[in-house]
């Protein structure tokens, strides 16, 4: 019993830190679908966890923090968007220059704006995204199995993280269901047709970095509003990348992306479980060994499990329409 | 009544930089005609297309389209105007279904479900008028060449083009898909659609056309009704002399069987059979010409022949020694260093590395030869040595091998390729495609090399997609379907049509590459 | 959108457009100061001071540049066999790691000999670091540039454990390690200059930028002059030409990113075997990041790469005495102004390109006329 216990927790950790996860996967598909590599996913989750903190902290409503978040998301992607389509510049250069800028200029801002050594003030329970209760919880509480889950592992996330599982949906049916989505794969698999077609790759590509920028805004958002309270220096920590590999991990489609974000974000919860805590055997694993576990992970699989990986033809490569 | 020319245009001109590609093009495409344009490659025709469909705009002069002056911004514009264009090169994306080609662009809604169903009902109707019977629902990835085309010419169709430009249609095709192509062609023309058919074989404009035009280095040369000229006459005109060739074929040059396959088989990158128990032998003194549809195992062919790829079953051998086999396997060095050449079938994605310097590519797959190589370290003066007497010998211009391979054009690049591959005075010669990409003078030229090296002796054995070329220039052709070799025949006993059927396969089905 | 002008002449294309992308990061590096209520005039005035002002300051810009030289030339060995190498961090540290082990292995034995070794250690620990990351590039097509970042992590937390565990400094409570033994270091300049009479104010500048020009002229000499190097560079380019050279791809994959890493494991001579005399926690500051500017603006030419790291120094030394003197400037905008740069001059390198090839143009053809 204590066994499924402690699954119901881990497993209800996992949820809570895979929803930015999951939103910054979901931002790297539609940006490679349509032909551009966003290596630059952490820093613009970074930016708008600063963002949305600061917003937050300003104003008091965790509504005001989401919409900054989104919007200097999208600035971001919208300049990486820029040197991709327009410079045809090396998307991996431009993205890590993101990641680095964003890393120097939120502390620098956060020092500024709040003097508190890069970091922006503590949120408020009002000004974050707090727990919902879902209808009937309490009372199926009691009831075996069914309620245990209901009530622990679904009900009592952050809006957030509800709105984070949605996007999977949301993204499917835009990618598979309709004519915008269909024009968003084909100018990741063969601009050069989407171009004979008539329609603008250009614009798409950029319609694609909006999308983007949306979703990893509310990923950063999530980070600073839902799961901490307040932003933190470097406090993405990696995330843009491991959200990168998932989508790799997931083959570029939404709902298997979604499978390797829980794998990652059960592994995260699995080792802050095992912070401290003596194994059999083992004993006690030093905090750092378990801190590596998700980029050990991250390796295995990119290593083990992926095989052949089919990456949209497209992705990485600037559209040049005189070759 | 007469009706307005469905095409026209009036000294266009088209500049890139300092080279004229167009030059003063005035055209007329009559309403419900097929009119052929014919030009070496470079001629100019490519661009004057991209023109015609709105991809380049024009620097002067004017295109009217059914009497009315336009200027066509993008492919958008030409469409609007009715006008489509099938490129060479398939503009289709493959992951997707021949269905989601055709309405990509013209979905007419924004939900894909209705999207379809509206253009299925709508395909209904120019399926049958002009008889396609594509799988709809199938990725393009699994149709033949063939099909990929009819989906692309559905696709126009689709749109409501009235005029259609085909680009090099037959490069890809068998005799038998040529055959189909021209059928619905002259369909089209019956059903008022206007074609614009572009190549440079002279007997498909005779075969299909109604008027043609020549062009040669960005200018017009010859309009004239198809009926009215002869192919020599229009060879004459492309080229601008005569070209004959000077090497003949020496009877009696046969010897040994240089090389060696025994119930050869390979997988391709893919992990399928990609051939299936060839057994083949090249005779010193004899050109091989291996026919095939694109992706039939010929670029395997090649692979194993060349120490590119590792048989699964069977044996390759050279001069006796086996060199590929399950459990031998010997890389390209040491077979160059056997006295095997290699020209790449692809020739700027495995030939040369286009952004290096032509004298950095003189030295591809030699660069370990003690020629080039002491200790580990280049000799730099050897080395440009060297690629002073490869432009020398094959005139390759422009004169200065310190330009990347890029700057060449293809002919430029091929003769250095030649030039590279000749030098070391090799016995054995395995040559893809000797001539994609390569203009017309360049083309005799070639051919008469490898003449020339089959009358001293040398054993060749040359892929090449075109058929009259492998007509021109083999002893024997080859005759590869789906991985399978259908059969050799000697060239006293070729012809086309029996060779392009079993190209389609024994079984007369058309090939799936 | 027409196609990229074509050609400018080499002057204005390697020199001229770097210089002008770095102008407009630094203006828009200037916006942002602005932004904080400070004047940018001041502060550019400010950083070339503090980087050009006196005998220390260019000491100090020259200690940085060495260790961009280093991470750049990383960067740029991986680049021209057609990869990216972003593990800089990650291989420094472990190259750190390596010296350190070096020099405590040998102890104060033979100081002159631990620091060969500990230039070896430096070297092998970087390349053992890139090792896992090429080979699974190499030999299963895992995306490097994702294995590197996840091994820059993986390296930072093994450097920690250390640090507080096995070679913690006994009864320390920083994450670092003892002291290397008497001898164990590389001379300073100031202490060379001395020894020819010359009086240099201390700095921490050392032997390491000359090794480091020599790794310089190493790279320099191994892509254009030997074989490996050009079969690395046709990989790079063009796996399928490099086969039918019959060069192996994985096998020249491996050994150029492990070149790679050995290159950033060499950083650790710099800041640890010049200056700590110690092994520290996240002693690589983002230099290995760095690396990628570096090597972009400086075309991946080794020369190129040298004046850009030296630039870089520029903008380290002068940017650290900038947030001395700038209260609300901190380090933080130093990683700001360094993005700015990576996205500027590497990224973007075409971004003036248009409007000098159009002055050129103008200026070239009145010339000719």
């Amino acid at each position: 019993m204590e066994f499924l216990t402690d699954i119901l927790l881990l497993s209800d950790s996992a949820i809570r830190i895979a929803a930015p996860l999951i939103l910054a996967a979901l931002a790297g598909l539609c940006a490679e679908r349509a032909g551009i590599v966003d290596i630059g996913l952490e820093g613009k989750m970074l930016a708008a966890a600063f963002a949305a903190a600061s917003a937050a902290a300003i104003t008091g409503s965790p509504w005001a923090g989401l919409l900054s978040g989104i919007l200097v998301s999208v600035m971001l992607a919208l300049l990486h968007g820029y040197v991709s389509i327009n410079q045809r510049g090396n998307q991996i250069v431009s993205g890590m220059a993101i990641n680095i800028m964003v890393a120097g200029l939120a502390p620098t801002l956060a020092n500024a704006w709040f003097s508190r050594g890069g970091q922006t003030p503590l949120l408020d329970s009002e000004a974050r995204f707090n727990e919902i209760t879902l209808p009937l919880a309490d009372l199926l509480q009691d009831v075996p199995l069914v309620g245990a889950v209901y009530s622990n592992l679904l009900s009592g996330h952050s809006f957030l993280t509800y709105l984070a599982f949605l996007m999977v949906p949301v993204v499917g049916w835009i990618l598979y269901r309709t004519r915008f989505g269909l024009r968003l794969r084909a100018v990741g698999e063969n601009p050069e047709a989407v171009d004979t077609a008539g329609i603008s790759v250009t614009l798409l590509r950029y319609q694609a970095m909006i999308i983007a920028g949306i979703l990893c805004g509310m990923s950063g958002s999530a980070l600073s509003t839902a799961l901490g309270a307040g932003f933190i220096r470097d406090m993405s920590a990696g995330k843009g990348f491991l959200a990168l590999a998932a989508m790799i991990f997931g083959k570029w489609k939404p709902v298997p992306t979604l499978l390797a974000c829980l794998l990652f974000a059960f592994v995260d919860a699995l080792q802050g479980r095992l912070q401290g805590v003596s194994l059999p055997l083992i004993g006690e694993i030093p905090v750092q060994f378990t801190i590596m576990l998700p980029y050990v992970l991250t390796v295995v699989i990119l290593a083990g499990f992926v095989g052949k990986m089919e990456a949209p033809k497209a992705s990485g490569i600037p559209y040049e329409k005189d070759r | 009544m007469s009706l307005a020319p469905a095409i026209e245009t009036k000294d266009l001109c088209k500049r890139f930089g300092n080279v004229q590609a167009n030059d003063n093009i005035s055209l007329v495409v009559e309403q419900g005609t097929v009119h052929g344009i014919v030009g070496e490659n470079g001629a100019g025709k490519s661009t004057l297309l991209k023109m015609l469909f709105g991809f380049y705009q024009p620097n002067s002069g004017d295109l009217i389209v059914n009497g009315e002056k336009l200027s066509l911004d993008s492919p958008s514009e030409a469409m609007a105007a009715g006008i489509a264009m099938v490129h060479q090169h398939f503009m289709l994306v493959e992951p997707f279904t021949v269905l989601e080609n055709i309405i990509l662009g013209a979905e007419g809604q924004g939900l894909l479900r209705h999207a379809a169903a509206d253009a299925k009902a709508k395909l209904k109707g120019l399926e049958q008028q002009f008889g396609f019977d594509l799988p709809l629902d199938a990725p393009v990835s699994q149709l033949s060449v063939g099909e990929r085309q009819r989906v692309e010419i559905l696709k126009a169709l689709f749109r409501g083009a009235d005029v259609l430009i085909l680009d090099e249609p037959t490069a890809v095709l068998t005799p038998q898909e040529c055959d189909q192509l021209f059928d619905l062609v002259r369909l089209l023309k019956s059903r008022g659609k206007t074609i614009l058919f572009v190549t440079h074989k002279l007997q498909e404009i005779m075969a299909v056309t109604d008027t043609v035009t020549v062009i040669r280095a960005g200018k017009v040369i010859v309009r004239t009704a198809t009926a009215e000229t002869t192919p020599d006459a229009l060879a004459e005109a492309m080229v601008g002399a005569k070209i004959s060739r000077a090497v003949e074929r020496r009877d009696g040059s046969k010897g040994m069987p240089r090389m060696k396959l025994e119930s050869v088989c390979a997988q391709s990158d893919h992990g399928h059979e990609a051939l299936k128990n060839v057994s083949l032998e090249i005779y010193d003194g004899e050109v091989l010409g291996v026919a095939g549809v694109a992706g039939n195992g010929q670029t395997e062919l090649l692979e194993v022949l060349t120490g590119l790829r590792q048989v699964t079953n069977g044996t390759v051998s050279l001069s006796g020694n086996v060199t590929n086999s399950p459990n031998t396997f010997t890389g390209p060095i040491e077979l160059r260093d056997s006295g095997l050449a290699h020209v790449a079938e692809d020739r700027l994605k495995t030939g040369v590395v286009e952004t290096m310097t032509a004298t950095e590519n003189a030295i591809l797959g030699y660069q370990r030869s003690a020629d080039f190589c002491r200790n580990g370290l280049l000799r730099l003066k050897a080395i440009a040595a060297a690629a002073a007497r490869y432009f020398e010998s094959q005139d390759v211009r422009p004169r200065n091998p310190e330009l990347p391979v890029a700057a060449f054009s293809g002919g430029n690049q091929q003769k250095l390729v030649i030039a590279r591959e000749l030098a070391r005075d090799p016995q054995t010669l395995i040559v893809g495609q000797p001539t994609r990409g390569v203009d017309i003078g360049a083309v005799t030229k070639i051919h008469d090399q490898i003449t020339e090296l089959r009358n001293a002796g040398k054993a060749l054995l040359v892929v090449s997609a075109d058929l009259d070329e492998l007509m021109t220039i083999s002893d024997r052709i080859a005759v590869m379907c789906c991985g399978v070799l259908e059969g050799v025949v000697a060239i006293e006993d070729a012809d086309e049509r029996s060779i392009g059927l079993m190209m389609a396969g024994s079984s007369g089905e058309l090939a799936t590459p | 959108m027409s196609a990229v002008p074509a050609k400018l002449p080499t002057v204005l294309e390697s020199l001229l457009m770097p210089f002008l992308n770095i102008l407009v990061a630094l203006f828009v590096s200037g916006l942002v100061v602005w932004g904080l209520g400070e004047d940018p005039f001041f502060a550019l005035g400010l950083l070339i001071e503090g980087a050009f002002g006196y005998e220390e300051a260019i000491g100090y810009t020259f200690y940085y540049a060495t260790n961009f030289i280093f991470t750049g030339l990383a960067v740029s060995v991986a680049f021209h066999a057609g990869h990216f190498n972003i593990g800089g961090e990650g291989q420094a540290m472990l190259g750190g790691l390596g010296l350190t082990l070096a020099v405590f292995w040998l102890g104060d034995t033979a100081p002159l000999l631990s620091v060969f070794v500990a230039v070896a250690g430096a070297a092998l620990f970087g390349a053992g670091w890139a090792f896992v990351p090429a080979w699974l590039q190499a030999r299963r097509g895992s995306h490097i540039v994702i294995t590197t970042i996840m091994f820059n992590f993986i390296a930072s937390a093994l450097l920690a454990y250390l640090l507080v565990g096995p070679l913690q400094r006994p009864g320390g409570q920083m994450p670092e390690s003892s002291d290397f033994p008497d001898g164990a270091g590389l001379m300073q300049f100031h202490e060379v200059l001395a020894y020819f009479g010359v009086s240099f104010e201390q700095s921490p500048l050392n032997l390491s930028f000359l090794i480091a020009l020599l790794a310089a002229l190493a790279v320099w000499f191994l892509l254009s002059r030997t074989r490996f190097g050009y079969e690395m560079r046709v990989a790079g380019k063009n796996a399928s030409a490099a086969a039918f050279a019959g060069v192996s791809v994985p096998r020249v994959t491996i050994i150029a990113l492990m070149m790679s890493g050995a290159l950033a494991g060499m950083m650790g001579l710099n800041e640890l075997l010049g200056e700590q005399l110690r092994l520290i926690g996240n002693f690589t500051l983002g230099y290995g990041f760095v690396g990628i500017a570096v090597a972009f603006m400086g075309r991946n030419h080794p020369l190129g790469i040298v004046l850009a790291a030296i630039l870089f120094g520029v903008l380290y030394q002068g940017g650290a005495e900038l947030a001395f003197e700038m209260p609300t400037v901190t380090r933080d905008l130093i990683v700001v102004i360094q993005g700015l740069v990576i996205l500027f001059a590497g990224a973007m390198p075409h971004l003036l390109r248009r409007p000098v090839a159009a002055l050129y143009g103008r200026f070239a053809g009145r010339g000719a006329a």
